[in-house]
C-alpha cells in the first residue's frame, strides 16, 4: 500500500522544495510583461513571459513604492525576486523585489550599489533625520532657477506662505556637472546660516535627467549640513539617493513646497481662534476677581464688630432670662409659703371650732365671753352662739 | 514693551502665544491682565494685517566661489 498524502502536505513539500534552492531565491529573470494589475492595495500582480513559458509575478506595496519602473504590460523588463508558492491555488510565483528595464545600462546596479554603502555607513538611519521648522520664515531652495520645479516652489509658497522670505542656491541640476555643484550649492547655503530649511528640488525628467540626485557627494553633502533638507525630486514614482538622506522626502518640488509651509488659511483660523481665546480669558478673570471680592465681604462680614456686638447681646439676653427663671422659682417659694400660712390661719377661724360643735357663751348683758362654769352660774341670762346661729339662755340654781 | 506696528509678523505671533499662556495661567493682577488682554488683541489684528499684506521676498545667493 503506497503512502497517501493530503494537499496541504503535499504542497508543503513543494514549498520546501524551491525555498530552499539558492537559485530560485535571488534569481534575476526577463521577459514582456502581460496581466499587469495593480490593486487598490498597492500591490502588484503580472505576468512575465517569453516565447516559450511564462512565469506568474507578484510585487508588495513595500517594495512597489521604491521602484523606478512601473511595468506596463508588453514592457520588456528585468525583475529580481524569489520563486515561493501560493498554496491556496498551487501556484508557483516569482515574488519580485526589484524591477529594471532590459537593455538599461548598469545605472541600476550602481544605484543600489551607492544606496547600500551610503546606508551601511548610517547616512539614511532614522536617528539622524532633523525635525522640520514649525514656522519657517526663511526658506531656502536649492535648484535651477530655470527649472520648473523652481517656479512650482515659488507659486505654492505665494499661496500658502507669502511670509517667508525664499533664498535661492542656484546650481546645475542635470548631466556631469551637476552633483559636484548640488554639492556645493547646499554646504554654501547651510554656512550662510540664515535659512530655517533647506528645498533641493528639481522637477520630473528621465532616470538620466535625474541622475545627479544619486551622486556620493550630493549624498554627503544633505548628510553634513545641519540645515533640515527637504527633497522633491522628479516625480512620485522616482526615487533617488537624496530622497533617503534627506531629513524629508517630499515626491514633488511642489510637495516639498507644501510640506515646509505653513498654510496662511490655517495661521488665520488660528489667530480669530487666539483672538476669541483672549477675549473668554479676560472674561473669566473678571468674572473670577468679581467671585474673590463677594467672598472676600463674605469673611469681613463674618469678622465685624458689629458681629462681636451681637454675641454681647445674646449674652445679656442669655443672662436676663436666668435671672427671670430664678425670680419666678423665688416668687413662688413665696407663695407656698403664704398658702401654708393661710392654712393655718384657718384651723384658728371660731366658725370652723363652731363648725364642729363648739359654741361660744356670752353674758346676756354684756356679751362679755363666758369661759368658765363658774362665771355662768353668776349671770342670770347668756346668749350661746352655735354655728348656724344664736340662742337665749337662763341659768337656773 | 516693543511698539506693535514695528513687529515681525514671528515676533507679534510669538508674543500673542505668550500672552495667551499667561492669560491662561490666571494669576495675572486685574489691571495688568486688563492691559495684557488690549495688547493681545492687537498683536492679533497686527498678524492680520501682516498677513495681509505679506508678499513672497526672493533672493539670490552668489553662486560659491569654485574650489
Amino acid at each position: 500500500m503506497p503512502e497517501i498524502y493530503p494537499i496541504a502536505e503535499i504542497t508543503a513539500h513543494i514549498r520546501y522544495l524551491l525555498e530552499t534552492d539558492t537559485l530560485l531565491q535571488d534569481v534575476w529573470v526577463q521577459g514582456e510583461v502581460s496581466n499587469m494589475k495593480r490593486a487598490a492595495s498597492g500591490h502588484w500582480y503580472f505576468t512575465l513571459k517569453d516565447s516559450a513559458s511564462q512565469l506568474r509575478c507578484v510585487m508588495w506595496r513595500s517594495d512597489t513604492a521604491r521602484q523606478f519602473v512601473v511595468p506596463e504590460n508588453g514592457d520588456s523588463i528585468i525583475v529580481h525576486g524569489r520563486v515561493g508558492v501560493y498554496d491556496q491555488r498551487g501556484d508557483y510565483q516569482l515574488y519580485a523585489d526589484f524591477i529594471r528595464a532590459a537593455g538599461v545600462g548598469d545605472l541600476y546596479a550602481q544605484f543600489e550599489q551607492l544606496k547600500a554603502k551610503l546606508d551601511a555607513e548610517g547616512l539614511f538611519s532614522p536617528e539622524h533625520k532633523k525635525p522640520l521648522p514649525a514656522f519657517p520664515l526663511h526658506i531656502g531652495v536649492v535648484t535651477s532657477p530655470d527649472a520648473a520645479g523652481y517656479q512650482d516652489v515659488l507659486d505654492v509658497l505665494r499661496r500658502r506662505f507669502p511670509l517667508a522670505d525664499v533664498t535661492l542656491s542656484p546650481t546645475l541640476v542635470q548631466g556631469t556637472e551637476a552633483p559636484p555643484r548640488i554639492a556645493s550649492a547646499v554646504r554654501h547655503l547651510d554656512a550662510a546660516g540664515s535659512v530655517d530649511v533647506m528645498l533641493v528640488v528639481r522637477g520630473g525628467g528621465s532616470l538620466e535627467d535625474l541622475w545627479a540626485f544619486n551622486d556620493e557627494q550630493v549624498a554627503r553633502a544633505v548628510f553634513e549640513i545641519t540645515t533640515p533638507v527637504i527633497s522633491g525630486v522628479g516625480h512620485e514614482t522616482d526615487f533617488t539617493i537624496i530622497d533617503f538622506v534627506a531629513d524629508h522626502r517630499a515626491p514633488t518640488p511642489s510637495a516639498a513646497a507644501e510640506l515646509v509651509s505653513p498654510d496662511v488659511a490655517d495661521i488665520r483660523a488660528d489667530l480669530a481662534t487666539s483672538k476669541t481665546l483672549l477675549h473668554q480669558l479676560a472674561q473669566r478673570k473678571l468674572a473670577g476677581l468679581h467671585d474673590d471680592v463677594q467672598q472676600q465681604q463674605k469673611t469681613l462680614s463674618y469678622l465685624s464688630p458689629s458681629n462681636a456686638v451681637r454675641n454681647h447681646r445674646q449674652r445679656v439676653d442669655d443672662l436676663n432670662t436666668r435671672l427671670m427663671t430664678l425670680q419666678k422659682q423665688h416668687l413662688n417659694q413665696l407663695k407656698e409659703r403664704l398658702a401654708g400660712k393661710s392654712a393655718a390661719l384657718e384651723s384658728t377661724n371660731p366658725d370652723v371650732i363652731l363648725r364642729r360643735g363648739y359654741a361660744i357663751v356670752r353674758e346676756g348683758d354684756s356679751g362679755t365671753i363666758i369661759s368658765t362654769a363658774q362665771a355662768a352660774s353668776a349671770s342670770e341670762t347668756l346668749t350661746i352662739t352655735f354655728a348656724d346661729g344664736d340662742i337665749n339662755a337662763t341659768t337656773e340654781d | 514693551m516693543p511698539d506693535i506696528s514695528d513687529m515681525t509678523f514671528e515676533k507679534a505671533y510669538a508674543e500673542l502665544a505668550h500672552i495667551i499662556e499667561q492669560m491662561e495661567s490666571g494669576d495675572l493682577p486685574l489691571e495688568k491682565s486688563v492691559e495684557t488682554y488690549e495688547r493681545g488683541r492687537l498683536l492679533a489684528t497686527h498678524c492680520e494685517i501682516l498677513l495681509e499684506q505679506a508678499e513672497l521676498r526672493i533672493s539670490t545667493l552668489d553662486a560659491p566661489g569654485d574650489g
